[in-house]
């Protein structure tokens, strides 16, 4: 499945990255993550303007594909209050589908909404949660899984 | 009816809170700050949790919508009776039957607690807007129980 996933604040700085325990070059993704801020920001600032055909209302949280790479796929997702989460698909993943992120970003969001309602969590630091960290690594494991197979 | 029975739990929770909060303090003027501050990180909390499964607000009006009914109704089982606006920031919500009040008093006896029962709320609604991006300054005001009216002021940069 994934091979990044990042959570980014509404000030646009992140709370969470990880990446795939395989890649070698974990810098590489987080410059990925931040450049597709950039898309993510156009993206919903369409929203509140009439929907055209070019850009479409953006009512819903997902945005689907950022934009398209030769290795990866970006796609993105961003609540209401803010808050961006990036995952980062490799290309050769055809197995994945529309749908499938969706509701990866929907457990994502679900699982980011109990840490911001515990109370051990401070506002605006970096999440270090056991439980957000598990409903992560659930989206990243399977990569590993298959490699381990083949 | 289950709705109805944690609507009294938070009612009378609240009203605890407010003496427990006045019983620890030696300064009664620290209590409302105090109160509006545990608000705040509470708003922050059930604003990521109320707007979770709503479509995304286009601008600010519509986030003040979300307050007067989804927020409202969510935790005093009813919406705000009545939301002005001058269309530059100052925002006028006004609940003629506010919940945390009915069981206080009907009139004018206790009118001089009555900030204390509010800073809660206020505090409340702060975090929640900050949390989607207004900031803001809430204020209330209590002319007769149990009517309140909440004014928020958006702070823009």
């Amino acid at each position: 499945m994934a091979v990044c996933i990042a959570v980014i604040a509404k000030e646009n700085y992140p709370l969470y990255i990880r990446c795939s325990a395989n890649v070698e070059d974990e810098l590489k993704f987080h410059f990925t993550v931040h450049t597709s801020l950039d898309v993510v920001e156009e993206k919903i600032s369409s929203t509140g303007k009439t929907s055209t055909a070019r850009a479409p209302d953006m009512r819903e949280f997902y945005l689907g594909q950022l934009y398209p790479s030769e290795d990866y796929r970006i796609y993105g997702y961003v609540t209401n209050t803010k808050v961006k989460f990036v995952m980062v698909v490799e290309a050769s993943n055809t197995q994945i589908r529309d749908n499938d992120v969706r509701s990866m970003f929907r457990r994502l969001h679900n699982a980011y909404t109990s840490v911001v309602c515990n109370p051990f969590y401070i506002l605006g630091s970096n999440i270090s949660s056991k439980a957000f960290e598990k409903v992560v690594a659930g989206m990243i494991v399977d990569e590993q899984k298959k490699e381990l197979f083949t | 009816m289950t709705d109805n029975a944690s609507g009294v739990l938070f009612d009378l929770l609240h009203s605890q809170l407010v003496a427990y909060i006045y019983s620890t303090i030696d300064n009664k003027n620290k209590g409302v700050s105090q109160l509006e501050s545990l608000g705040f990180r509470v708003g922050v909390s059930l604003g990521e949790q109320l707007t979770k499964d709503l479509p995304r607000f286009r601008d600010e009006l519509e986030v003040m919508k979300f307050i007067c009914r989804d927020f409202w109704s969510s935790l005093y089982q009813k919406q705000v009776d009545n939301l002005r606006t001058n269309h530059q920031g100052v925002y006028v919500l006004q609940d003629n039957a506010f919940k945390l009040l009915t069981h206080i008093s009907v009139g004018k006896q206790y009118l001089d607690c009555a900030p204390r029962y509010l800073a809660l709320s206020c505090g409340l609604i702060r975090g929640v807007l900050s949390n989607l991006g207004v900031k803001s300054v809430v204020t209330s005001e209590v002319i007769s129980m149990p009517s309140a009216k909440f004014q928020i002021m958006v702070q823009r940069t």
